[in-house]
């Protein structure tokens, strides 16, 4: 098939020419993905350190739930963010429908158990080093858990990548609460359904090959970030 | 901070999302008009006249017609004329405006295993594919041109069951992926057709029975029920469908020469 090489080449071209429509779409596919993450992470971070640091009767529990809802069906999350949010659904007044705000919100659904739980993982190792430590200085729990989060950062930031990388690729649920709407809520795997619908593969692998590359380019960007931050420690 | 500066950009990049322009209007529209192409020479010219910025939802008539039953569209666009009537008898919409045609054409293998090409009627054309028990690829997805295939099947006398009837389930252009795939039969919109990149050993084995024809209406989302919807933006847009330029704009697009929908709006 000289599908994908022709895919690579329209790829190319696309950006280098910085085809007007690529550059919406992308950008609103970073902007969604980056927003959930970002929301995501505010939860799924303290709440992972939250279930390392704490013992309660019902943790294991939870811990299993966390876990099973990594693998949330994205096209059911999107099903039912949709009733919630249409116009005869409870939030309906809010007009939040085929927004990327909803679109941003079925992301968060979707990535925050992978970020709780990656987070719970790396924390609760981080706590076996530091229970001695921390429990004779007398640290509350909520110093602890910042303590946590701080030295724990490297792995915490691993957590969030991984919930990126789920958001910037999903498409079932966006499809549903976005829409798919040109110029509004159109992103880059929504685009890549429509084109691949109208037979048009060659421009589907490019938007892929885009899509590929930005996921690439934000976590090589975020591990300079984080390495600069560090010095020379790895 | 670098990290600070990209969160803070974030939320300030979210904040502004929901600043919606004054003139948006929503409306659910099936595949086949928006594959067609021909939304890409209405819409701007709607824009340029009226000032509405139309959105389009792309989906199948089942589901265009269920977004306008919950308000979530402020007009639908659809063809499938018994659905249509169920559902404004069901009080989610105001009137139904009849705006043009287009046609449905059998696609398959163009050696024409089953000889569909050689049949009178559409009927007979179906009765001819399902007597070969050659691959025949279904939308199955509830759409008006779903619809449409199984009005014909019944039609027909013929119940469509067994290993060579496959119900995929997805929009006009999956189901045309797949057709292509299988080197199967399948029933499609003329226009789908047309602009289908991918067709494969794929051709026209059957089209011209007056029952092929497809009607395409404008259904406005009734105010009563949902009063959040634009019926001012509704109004001018189906005003202005039904101007003299709507008509010539419609009845001028062609693909490969072929005019694919024709005009038949009452004055």
């Amino acid at each position: 098939m000289n599908s994908i090489g022709e895919g690579l080449w329209q790829a190319a071209r696309l950006v280098v020419t910085l085809d007007p429509d690529l550059v919406e779409i992308t950008a609103l596919s970073l902007r969604v993905s980056l927003g959930a993450t970002l929301v995501a992470s505010c939860i799924g971070l303290p709440l992972g350190a939250w279930l390392a640091v704490n013992r309660f009767p019902a943790r294991r529990f939870v811990i299993a739930i966390l876990n099973a809802l990594m693998g949330l069906p994205p096209v059911v999350v999107g099903l039912i963010v949709y009733v919630l949010f249409s116009r005869s659904g409870p939030l309906g007044v809010l007009g939040l429908l085929f927004t990327p705000t909803a679109m941003v919100i079925a992301q968060v659904i979707i990535i925050t158990p992978i970020i709780a739980s990656v987070a719970h993982q790396a924390i609760r190792d981080l706590w076996a080093d530091y229970h001695d430590l921390l429990i004779s200085l007398q640290a509350t729990r909520l110093q602890r858990i910042k303590t946590l989060l701080w030295d724990g950062r490297r792995a915490l930031m691993t957590a969030s990548l991984a919930g990126f990388g789920r958001a910037i690729g999903e498409v079932g649920a966006i499809m549903i609460v976005g829409g798919n709407i040109d110029h509004a809520t159109r992103v880059l795997t929504t685009a890549i359904a429509l084109e691949t619908g109208k037979g048009e593969f060659d421009m589907a692998l490019a938007l892929g090959f885009v899509l590929i590359g930005l996921a690439i380019l934000v976590n090589l960007g975020l591990h300079f970030i984080s390495r600069t931050e560090r010095g020379a420690r790895w | 901070m670098t990290f600070k500066s990209i969160v803070l950009g974030t939320v300030a990049a979210l904040l502004t999302t929901t600043a919606a322009m004054a003139e948006e209007m929503k409306m659910a529209v099936t595949t086949s008009f928006a594959n067609s192409g021909l939304a890409d020479v209405l819409l701007p010219k709607v824009k340029e006249d009226t000032g509405i910025d139309v959105q389009l939802l792309i989906v199948g008539t089942g589901q265009a017609l269920a977004l306008g039953a919950a308000g979530d569209v402020d007009a639908v666009l659809v063809h499938s004329r018994a659905a249509e009537e169920k559902w404004l008898a069901e009080g989610n919409g105001t009137h139904r405006t009849e705006i043009m045609y287009n046609d449905f054409v059998f696609v398959g293998p163009q050696e024409d295993p089953a000889k569909a090409g050689g049949a009178e009627t559409a009927t007979g054309a179906l009765q001819a594919i399902a007597g070969a028990e050659a691959p025949f690829v279904s939308r199955g997805d509830d759409s008006g041109t779903h619809k449409m295939e199984l009005r014909l099947w019944k039609a027909a006398d013929v119940t469509p069951e067994g290993d060579w009837y496959k119900a995929v389930g997805q929009g006009m252009g999956a189901a045309l992926n797949t057709a292509s795939g299988m080197n199967a039969y399948i029933m499609s919109d003329r226009a789908s057709w047309l602009k289908f990149a991918n067709k494969g050993d794929l051709g026209i084995v059957f089209e011209g029975d007056p029952v092929l024809f497809n009607q395409y209406a404008y259904l406005p989302v009734n105010p009563e029920k949902h009063p959040h919807v634009k019926t001012d933006l509704v109004n001018q847009l189906e005003a202005w469908l039904l101007s003299d330029k709507a008509e010539e704009l419609i009845n001028a697009y062609t693909i490969a020469d072929q005019q694919l929908f024709v005009y038949n709006a009452a004055e």
